[in-house]
């Protein structure tokens, strides 16, 4: 395979010593950055290092405040998002925002659908035009689907046709993978590819490193703002680039330590919820983390939600400790010592307006009390004891959750959580979108919390977690449980083959 | 107390804006209007206040945890007319009263319902009800006024205390207030309502009962509001379908003046109760100077539209000048790094 950049021509898109502030924040300091035709970039950076500040940049939505934007090699300054797509410059973000009752063709070519005589929308050739930017991708999707009910992974793509329709020279994509399943993560980059060797320059944001190493030539790495590199990936190991990142060497991302279990203190018995997951039990015992494993819609956050009591179950039991839970009330599991840090922290695990005070004493509403009336001394002493143990990095424990960093946010879930004591900790996707750094505390906080005889049910999409932590493996596909493997048998073969209902181990 | 402190400690607090237009509006009030500080005019301004200050009370918590029950005058005319119409058949008003308090629960428990257990929209829900408890009101009672209530009963809700312009319904109206300021700012209770009107999915998955409260508050809404009724009927000692009619618009403005967030999740029932008051001194000062009632009318609901702006405007100048303080702070100490 060629890459035109080895010729040397000018870089479609470039960034000249760019810097931009809010206020004293300099989220953006002296940064150069060279996209070439033909070629995947990444950009690498914990999270607040000015990655996102960059795209937008790019993308027209902040002006820098020094520096220059080039297109080829001239000096441009994009008025808005518009003179950037103008300029074809298209932005994926993690999460489409396409019109879900409207068709993938529809969605496309939203007011600019191709018109016969008198001003009607000619659908035939919106379909068309859809069908043939579909095989330019190398895709099959079909044109009139309507939005709703693609996955993500499909929504991405229309995105990325609906950019193509535009005549994109310049991709970016904003963390693509977060939500995608190894499979659609691999069609994704297919598609990555096809569109590189037609002459597009990318530029890849991702937290998976594996995934930098493997579709991307080129890597810059941010931290705090600053330019720290651009250079070739090749010869670079996932650990040169860490360090580049994190302007440290980073302690082992994995550190799993081995406790011998002791008596069950989670026990799931046949239980089912129509349509959703059936017949599922396991068991998890002090001591041990099980990783529940499994593609997208396999029913695993269904499952948690169920054990914990969000949504209520059809059939079977959940025991805690021995104590049998109450169907659908959160309360009686919290009782029990049952703790979920739910996946999505911003809607389910935080009150983003609430203080890290508040919203550590959320769990504590029936403990920190005295005579019926909250006690604030308690209160605050338990918040920042957590806040504390856990490291959360905050100016004061009264500002807003809201101002924290997304890794920053996740702790203080955990520390939400860890306040209560629980005897079981569920744990769903611990370390999406957080950065590698943050990444090696949480692993290092469930091992110790392990050690210390809790028993954890780690749920995952990132599979080198979930083989690097957990010490059995759980595995769902389409509502059932398939697998069950020991540490010493998962692989990424065994796991996926389990989640992907190829064979039962 | 508000939960965003750190904008809070520096910048002006909407609550504190309304109090101190409450007390300009009173100086003013005194000085320049006419009548204004007589001992009659202010218990007349007192008294007339009341039955909005009694459903802010409840109505307030129910804004917070972002639902709304526009009912409440329905709820209280109905409590009214069942008042008057058990009161023509012959029954003591010791044994009306229980009566009326046990529809005015049921009348929220309702309410409750449909919102939780059915999972609807509260405002929908309690325009609908707004409608059917009117409507049920005036088919109990008609078109009659029940004026001929117990003597003693009557001179409570229209006394003072001894010889001082002090209402004497204002002593168990102080209860009430004391009650509910301790259940929203200093209990569990209280502080799940803020989680749940900030965010509801996470308060579940913090194990906040988020319907149960929501019942709670809807029935002590009903309660409030048909206590409210009887208060009016014996006040003004006139029992008719149509008491307290509008009265839901002046709670619901009084209480977003007063700084509660219609979103939920934010404000202080010392700001809900500057508001109401705010707007009761202003509606006594508009009627000592002949404004008519539908231009006061007007007022209200202009100040409605002003009482969801005004907070929002605040935070943005706070907002603003937290960014300008930060920007014209000196940064911080680092060196950049060298760009190649």
């Amino acid at each position: 395979m060629t890459h035109p950049s080895d010729t040397g021509q000018a870089p479609v898109l470039a960034l000249r010593d760019v810097s931009k502030s809010f206020g004293a924040v300099r989220a953006l300091r002296g940064v150069s950055l060279e996209l070439s035709a033909g070629e995947v970039h990444a950009l690498a950076g914990e999270n607040g290092a000015g990655k996102s500040t960059l795209i937008k940049a790019l993308a027209g939505v902040h002006r820098p405040d020094t520096g220059q934007v080039l297109l080829d090699g001239e000096p441009v300054v994009f008025h808005g998002p518009g003179d950037a797509r103008d300029a074809g410059i298209a932005v994926i973000y993690q999460e489409p925002t396409l019109f879900p009752d409207l068709s993938i063709a529809e969605n496309i070519f939203m007011g600019r659908q191709p018109r016969r005589a008198l001003g009607r929308i000619d659908h035939k050739a919106t379909h068309e035009a859809t069908a043939a930017l579909m095989r330019r991708l190398g895709v099959d999707l079909d044109p009139d689907r309507p939005a709703r009910g693609l996955s993500i992974a499909d929504q991405q793509i229309v995105e990325i046709a609906k950019a193509l329709s535009f005549d994109a020279r310049v991709l970016i994509m904003d963390e693509p993978t977060a939500a995608l399943t190894g499979s659609e993560v691999a069609r994704l980059f297919k598609v990555v590819r096809t569109l590189r060797d037609q002459g597009a320059a990318v530029l890849f944001i991702s937290h998976r490193l594996e995934e930098i190493f493997e579709i991307c030539r080129q890597v810059t790495t941010l931290r705090d703002g600053a330019w720290i590199a651009s250079e070739p990936l090749d010869g670079m190991t996932e650990d040169d680039l860490v360090r580049r990142m994190v302007g440290r060497d980073l302690a082992e991302l994995y550190p799993k330590q081995h406790v011998e279990p002791g008596e069950v203190a989670l026990s799931v018995r046949r239980l089912t919820r129509e349509g959703v997951f059936t017949d599922v039990s396991f068991e998890v015992r002090r001591g041990e983390i099980v990783g529940l494993a499994g593609l997208v819609g396999a029913g695993r956050t269904e499952v948690a939600r169920a054990v914990f009591g969000i949504d209520r179950w059809d059939a079977g039991e959940v025991e805690v400790a021995g104590r049998r839970l109450t169907n659908g009330a959160p309360s009686t599991a919290m009782a029990a010592g049952l703790a979920l840090v739910p996946e999505d922290r911003r809607a389910q695990g935080l009150v983003m307006d609430m203080s890290i005070e508040r919203n550590i004493g959320l769990t504590g509403l029936r403990t920190t009390v005295k005579a019926g009336l909250m006690d604030r001394g308690a209160e605050r002493s338990r918040s920042l004891d957590w806040a504390v143990r856990l490291q959360v990095k905050y100016a004061r424990i009264a500002d807003t959750v809201g101002t924290l960093s997304g890794g920053n946010q996740q702790k203080v879930v955990l520390a939400k959580w860890l306040a209560t004591g629980p005897r079981v900790l569920i744990v769903d996707e611990p370390t999406r979108g957080i950065d590698v750094g943050t990444k090696a505390e949480v692993h290092r906080l469930l091992s110790e919390l392990a050690a210390d005889g809790v028993a954890v049910l780690m749920i995952s999409s990132d599979l080198p977690e979930i083989l690097g932590m957990a010490d059995r493996v759980l595995v769902m596909h389409e509502g059932r449980l398939t697998a069950e493997i020991p540490r010493s048998d998962a692989t990424e073969e065994t796991v996926m083959a389990a989640a992907t209902g190829r064979a039962a181990a | 107390m508000p939960e965003s402190v750190s904008l809070a400690n520096r910048a002006i607090r909407w609550d504190t804006v309304v109090g101190a237009l409450l007390i300009v509006l009173l100086l003013l009030s005194f000085s320049v209007v006419d009548g204004f500080g007589n001992a009659l005019n202010l218990s007349f301004l007192i008294g007339n206040t009341l039955p909005i200050a009694l459903v802010a009370l409840p109505m307030t918590l129910l804004v917070v945890s972002g639902e709304i029950d526009l009912s409440v005058a329905s709820t209280a005319g109905l409590s009214g007319a069942v008042m008057g119409a058990l009161w023509n058949q012959g029954m003591t008003i010791e044994a009306i009263i229980p009566v009326c308090l046990l529809l005015g629960l049921v009348c929220g428990l309702i309410n409750g319902l449909l919102v939780t257990r059915l999972g609807l929209p509260s405002l929908a829900v309690t325009i609908g009800t707004m409608a059917a408890y009117r409507g049920i009101a005036q088919i109990v009672l008609g078109s009659d006024a029940v004026t001929d209530f117990p003597t003693q009963y009557l001179d409570f809700a229209a006394g003072r205390i001894g010889d001082t312009f002090v209402p004497q319904a204002l002593l168990p109206f102080v209860v009430f207030l004391a009650i509910a300021v301790v259940a929203l700012h200093a209990t569990p209770f209280g502080r799940s309502l803020f989680a749940i009107g900030a965010n509801e999915e996470a308060a579940r998955f913090a194990g906040i009962r988020v319907k149960r409260q929501k019942l709670i508050l809807f029935t002590l809404t009903g309660l409030m509001a048909s206590l409210t009724g009887i208060f009016w009927a014996l006040h003004y000692a006139s029992a008719r379908y149509d008491n307290a009619t509008g009265l839901e618009l002046s709670v619901v403005a009084a209480v977003l003046l007063g700084g509660i967030d219609f979103d939920g999740g934010k404000g202080t029932l010392g700001g809900a109760i500057a508001g109401v008051f705010l707007l009761g001194a202003l509606q006594n000062v508009m009627s000592l100077q002949d404004v008519s009632a539908q231009s006061q009318i007007v007022v209200t609901g202009v100040l409605l539209v002003l009482s969801v702006l005004g907070p929002r405007v605040a935070r943005q100048i706070a907002v603003a000048r937290a960014g300008r303080r930060a920007a014209s702070a000196p940064p911080p100490g680092k060196t950049p790094a060298p760009a190649s």
